[in-house]
């Protein structure tokens, strides 16, 4: 047997210098950073943030339960918001996602069309486009509705081509081969193997969305984010803790509720 | 659902349905387009506000199409550098913070007391969106940056903990138990049995809440926590279109190479 090196290290040198290079450029960026924020801070402020938010607390209690009364309709709402917006998206991303998908797309300029379309979508959150649809709808629910679908449709689309362009093409061919037509074709053996990403993404979405539509409110497209702009702006907090208290037993139910439904159908 | 057997001599065959109970099914789709019926009615449409703010519109729809990178240039690019640089901080803040927590909240290696107190705050974090928590801040310490880090500081603690913890339960212990019979101490078991299992998903997750907090810091502005919403959020308020359009393509293209930079590092990772 010939002489073993047993100095083994984890990282060749080399590599150990690199890392230290790349952790240096990343602290100097984080002060560098951080200084630009430091000099746009009011301090004392900050410094006076513990005991102000400490009192905030206080004057939440005790809670103004009965308020709890007249935050049903606007839980309906957002609830509403959600389910609706997540369903308008999901009609829509059936098609942008056949444009976007590789293999199903008709033609390469309509893809780009689609992408185009998905990143739009993906970059602009639900408050943004809440505020351009309140100027043209006027406020209400319709106007979260579409904001929310908006927002979702990149969100699903984007999932769903990518599940699209994994498919398996031998079955795809198994059925055109027993003369299938194209729509036979797609429906027998492409939609059965997206089918369960698909509800997965879909009811994923919907979870997301019931948090996005507590907030679209603020901007006046309907929901609880009403309730809590008018409880924060006239300082009336036994109101908000009772609208805080609410979303976060709404969303704990959504996920609760989103677990099961994945876990049934997949 | 038929059997396709010779000796039935039944060749129909129907697609299998989701939900198998006939009577399940029926009631199910049934609630379901009642709600949707349902929800329509109570939707209270005024179609007479739509048609007057479409037309009202048309003069906003052309500003969009014609955006003006001119006349706010100043102030677009100083909301993006704040944008960035509290997205950067954040995120830093956001790491390190998360990571006592992620492993408090795994269920392998933590005490009870201690996971049910992570998963605590796991769930508060993740509970409320970024502008709900950025009200809060910009309550509590005023308006500005500071409130916009502190704030999606908070919201990336709960989703970097979150999946982190769920990284750390899949472990694989075998590792662990080999690098523990070699004789090393606690800090070795780390550097070479734990964090080699955990650490590319770790630093995938980070970029991924890099250019989520990207994003976010565009809305939380809207209701004063710093960032490029501030002055999005101004031109809305002005009626200025063509800046707000020319602030959102500013935004779109930022997304778009903010994951062209994540999937490098992914890739890179892999």
């Amino acid at each position: 047997m010939s002489k073993k090196n047993y100095n083994w290290q984890l990282k060749s040198t080399l590599r150990i210098l690199k890392e230290i290079l790349f952790w240096a450029a990343g602290i100097w960026l984080f002060i560098y950073c951080w200084n630009i924020i430091s000099a746009r801070t009011i301090w004392p402020f900050v410094y006076d943030g513990a005991e102000q938010g400490s009192k905030l607390l206080m004057r939440m209690f005790p809670p103004n339960w009965t308020y709890f009364l007249d935050l049903l309709r606007p839980i309906w709402d957002t609830i509403t918001i959600a389910t609706l917006g997540t369903l308008a998206a999901i009609l829509l991303s059936l098609f942008v996602a056949f444009l976007a998908a590789e293999n199903t797309s008709p033609h390469p300029l309509l893809r780009q069309l689609a992408l185009l379309i998905i990143v739009t979508s993906r970059s602009v959150s639900s408050l943004i486009w809440a505020i351009i649809l309140v100027i043209i709808l006027g406020p209400g629910v319709l106007a979260g509705i579409i904001a929310i679908s908006l927002r979702s449709v990149g969100f699903v689309s984007k999932l769903l081509y990518e599940s699209i362009e994994e498919i398996d093409r031998k079955q795809v061919e198994a059925v055109e081969a027993t003369g299938a037509s194209k729509f036979s074709a797609l429906i027998y053996s492409v939609v059965p193997q997206v089918f369960p990403s698909f509800v997965g993404t879909a009811v994923y979405r919907w979870d997301i969305n019931i948090r996005e539509s507590t907030v679209v409110g603020l901007v006046g497209a309907g929901g609880i984010g009403l309730q809590l702009n008018e409880a924060i702006l006239g300082l009336k907090w036994p109101d908000a803790i009772i609208i805080f208290m609410m979303i976060l037993s709404l969303v704990l139910f959504s996920e609760l509720f989103s677990a099961k439904i994945r876990k049934t159908l997949i | 659902m038929t059997l396709l057997t010779e000796s039935s001599g039944n060749y129909s065959w129907q697609r299998p349905h989701l939900i198998k109970n006939k009577n399940k099914r029926a009631i199910i789709y049934l609630l379901a387009v009642a709600y949707i019926i349902f929800t329509f009615i109570s939707l209270k449409i005024d179609s007479q506000r739509i048609i007057l703010g479409l037309s009202r519109s048309q003069k906003y729809f052309a500003d969009f199409l014609r955006p003006d990178f001119i006349s706010r240039w100043n102030s677009i690019v100083d909301g993006i550098l704040e944008s960035l640089t509290m997205t950067y901080v954040a995120t830093v803040f956001g790491i390190i913070i998360s990571i006592p927590f992620a492993f408090g909240a795994a269920e392998n290696i933590s005490p009870k007391p201690i996971y049910y107190l992570s998963r605590a705050v796991i769930v508060i974090s993740r509970s409320f969106q970024e502008v709900v928590i950025a009200i809060f801040f910009v309550v509590v310490i005023g308006f500005g940056p500071m409130a916009g880090v502190l704030t999606l500081t908070f919201s990336s603690i709960g989703f970097l903990s979150k999946l982190l913890a769920e990284e750390i339960e899949d472990i694989d212990w075998t590792q662990v138990e080999a690098v523990k019979a070699t004789g090393a101490s606690w800090p070795q078991l780390m550097t070479y049995a734990i964090l080699p299992q955990i650490l590319p998903r770790f630093i995938g997750l980070s970029v991924y809440r890099l250019d989520i907090n990207f994003r976010a810091s565009a809305v939380i502005g809207v209701v004063g926590a710093g960032g490029i919403g501030t002055t999005l959020n101004a031109a809305f308020d002005r009626y200025e279109f063509d800046s707000a359009s020319a602030i959102l393509i500013v935004m779109i293209a930022i997304v778009l190479l903010g994951e062209l930079f994540s999937s490098f590092i992914r890739k890179k990772i892999k």
